[in-house]
């Protein structure tokens, strides 16, 4: 009697201590409040702005947290493992965790929602993007940014050093490059991304346009292709000659940017999403010198991505769906997604980008290279998969070994060998 | 001890009152048990079940999400790892060399400074704030503030070297430079913490065989190598189990200052920032357990090490 009572008492602490900790977050049924989990971003700001509007709307609130794009992640990775219902609607990267949230059941299944919605018209998607949000004929998610890659350049540096006219191709990029750091000490001839994952992403551009990419049509690796080689070669070796002096190998867009808009580089390929970090005299050093152009053309012409790089889906273990949804129906819907478009934010509905008015706040070469790019682009700027972060790795480690001078090709000899038992692995 | 033995257990409900109702009797006669009970749950929920947990998750393949299915199998995860020689042994390598080098400069370092203000002097005080204030900033914010100093182009760090005609040096950002640059920022935060401890060891001790070995004539390296720091040995001990401990689980200013994955090229990737990736980035829940409790074993084993070592040596006082 003693030693059950005494086990008794202990489990009923327990259990009272359990219950009193998720009292918090456990509420029965569909609740006022939506809670949105949203990363720093441009686009971000402008809906906090809007948010008032769909609260008068719907005599909804929305409770809004938001974090940065790691701590975003880890957030995701806890809560959602746990099947915490405490996040409503979620902001999250369809080509990074897109594949692993849908297949580990986290994304509630959306169909049914967005056909059933007149003005929303999911028609208005463009394709590519809403398949990256697209889970076995399921819609899961909505995407609300896209990205295209283009070419920042400092127009100042180019015409000291008797340039016309930004590069049309990879090779001219080298030579400008080359000649502007000669021209001017102390400046970088180009900078970008050069950590082994943050790069993956922004090289992405430089293997299509040379005629590869990350898998053949047959699905296997093919990293180690003649055009693979060329572009590790081409974009390890244009940081190594023309890059920053010392250049760190842990660069994302961040540290890249600042280089950039300190002035300290003269060319730098970068998402166009990020454009008002270079625009924004606050930020930039370099805000009215600063130009676009369309990506570099290499031979396999110009081929930069053209990707949703961010998605509103609802948390499968959310209570309070239909009200999730009411929040993506607005915060995705043609008014705001006109908007974020005009605030700078490219975002994924046709109708956006056939309005005059959706590119008319752009700056102008900015619009004539994001035109290139939506004609061009190719759909994914990292491996399609599920595990992203490890194949990210694998695939980036001939660009950092390129970028410290060791032998690019064969170094994507063993990447091959890596990502391929990687995809054999993913596919059992 | 054994001299004073437990009063026999008085029989039930005695010294209880009469109407005493029947709960509170049951209370009273296992008020031990009772009394111990919160504890004894907040121990089970937040330390043996979590650990438990980690052991249980290490002998399973879980990756993904921790709530899908995941098959048990055995001791395979261990064995994965410890024939790892590409993240695993490099790592238990860095975590070592980190935790080897900076815990021997601090102990040295802090030892020194600790005898400096072991004697009063005018201002102290303020002497005693400065060195102190290292130590309450916040990890992160000293990652990014030493990210700034040793950035290679930027940075103040080559800045003051080209001052003196040295070149600039990569700091951070080279593969073999970023491990040693990462050793001197622990060693700038951590140093006060020994000083701290040191110094109170210091003032606790009495004055008297100083001034006996002084009489003696013993000179000032005699009495510190054969009176002070004999004494203080314990003192010494603590701080190494104290500051070794937290150096071995070091996480934020490496995380502050490389990213994740401890540089592209795994420069600075222990033990603990391996174990982070495999389960925020990889989702590999099983592995990263593994790692967990193979690191956990590692802790467990020094601490067992030093504590014996200290308990022979008082023994043998």
């Amino acid at each position: 009697m003693g030693r059950r009572s005494i086990i008794g008492t202990s489990l009923a602490v327990v259990a009272a201590m359990t219950l009193s900790a998720c009292g918090g977050g456990a509420d029965s049924g569909s609740s006022d409040t939506v809670r949105v989990t949203l990363v720093n971003h441009v686009w971000t700001e402008n809906i906090r702005k809007a948010l008032p509007e769909f609260e008068r709307e719907t005599g909804l609130k929305v409770e809004v947290t938001q974090l940065g794009e790691d701590q975003l992640s880890d957030q995701y990775n806890v809560k959602l493992n746990a099947g915490s219902s405490d996040i409503d609607v979620m902001m999250y990267r369809p080509l990074q965790e897109g594949r692993l949230f849908a297949k580990n059941k986290y994304l509630a299944d959306l169909t049914e929602q967005a056909n059933g919605s007149g003005d929303f018209d999911l028609a208005d998607f463009q394709a590519a993007p809403l398949s990256a949000t697209t889970y076995e004929d399921k819609v899961v998610g909505i995407p609300i940014i896209t990205e295209q890659q283009v070419l920042y350049y400092r127009k100042d540096l180019l015409e000291k050093s008797g340039f016309s006219a930004p590069p049309q191709t990879l090779d001219e990029l080298k030579a400008q490059a080359a000649k502007i750091q000669a021209d001017n000490p102390g400046v970088a001839g180009f900078v970008s991304r050069t950590g082994k994952a943050a790069a993956v992403t922004q090289f992405s551009s430089f293997l299509y346009s040379f005629g590869g990419d990350f898998v053949d049509g047959s699905g296997k690796a093919a990293v180690n292709s003649d055009a693979a080689k060329q572009a590790y070669a081409y974009y390890g070796g244009l940081l190594r000659e023309n890059g920053p002096a010392n250049i760190s190998t842990d660069m994302s867009w961040s540290e890249a940017m600042a280089i950039f808009t300190q002035g300290q580089a003269a060319f730098y390929t970068e998402a166009n999403s990020l454009y008002k970090n270079a625009t924004d005299p606050a930020k930039s050093k370099v805000s009215d010198t600063v130009g676009f152009a369309p990506f570099p053309a290499g031979p396999a012409g110009s081929k930069p991505y053209n990707i949703p790089s961010w998605g509103l889906a609802v948390n499968d273990a959310s209570k309070n769906q239909s009200n999730a949804w009411k929040f993506i129906e607005w915060a995705a819907g043609k008014t705001q997604t006109l908007e974020q478009q005009k605030a700078g934010v490219p975002g994924a509905r046709t109708s956006v980008w056939e309005n005059p008015e959706g590119i008319a706040t752009y700056p102008k070469d900015m619009a004539d290279a994001i035109t290139v790019s939506l004609a061009n682009g190719v759909g994914h700027d990292r491996p399609l998969v599920e595990r992203v972060a490890q194949a990210r790795e694998i695939v980036g480690q001939p660009i950092v070994d390129a970028i410290t001078g060791k032998d690019a090709a064969a170094s994507a000899e063993t990447a091959n060998q890596g990502f391929q038992k990687f995809l054999d692995d993913e596919a059992r | 001890m054994s001299a004073v033995t437990a009063p026999s257990r008085p029989p039930r409900g005695a010294g209880v009152m009469p109407d005493t109702p029947g709960w509170a009797r049951w209370a009273n006669d296992h008020r031990k048990w009772l009394f111990a009970a919160p504890a004894m749950a907040f121990v089970a929920a937040l330390i043996i079940f979590p650990l438990a947990w980690t052991v249980y998750l290490s002998l399973t393949d879980s990756s993904g999400s921790v709530r899908a299915e995941s098959e048990f199998i055995g001791l395979r995860n261990y064995l994965d790892v410890l024939s790892d020689t590409a993240r695993f042994w490099p790592a238990v390598g860095r975590t070592a060399a980190f935790t080897g080098v900076a815990l021997l400069v601090e102990v040295v370092l802090g030892m020194a400074i600790a005898l400096l203000l072991w004697r009063p002097f005018r201002g102290e005080r303020w002497v005693r704030v400065a060195i102190l204030l290292p130590l309450v900033a916040t990890p992160v914010a000293v990652g990014m503030m030493w990210r700034l100093i040793f950035d290679p182009n930027i940075g103040m760090a080559n800045q003051v070297l080209g001052w003196v005609g040295i070149g600039p040096q990569p700091w951070l950002a080279g593969q073999h430079t970023a491990l040693p640059t990462t050793i001197f920022i622990d060693i700038w935060q951590w140093t006060p913490m020994v000083v701290l401890i040191l110094l109170a060891g210091l003032t606790s001790l009495s004055d008297e065989p100083q001034e006996a070995a002084m009489i003696d004539g013993a000179s000032a390296w005699q009495r510190f190598r054969h009176v002070t720091l004999p004494l203080l040995m314990p003192t010494v001990i603590v701080a190494v189990l104290l500051r070794g401990i937290d150096a071995l689980k070091t996480f934020d200013i490496l995380y502050a200052t490389k990213g994740r994955g401890g540089g592209s090229f795994h420069e600075v990737e222990t033990l603990n920032v391996y174990a982070y990736g495999l389960s925020f980035d990889y989702n590999e829940y099983g592995l990263s357990s593994t790692v967990l409790i193979l690191f956990f074993l590692i802790i467990i084993g020094l601490m067992w090490v030093l504590t014996a070592r200290r308990k022979k040596e008082e023994a043998a006082r």
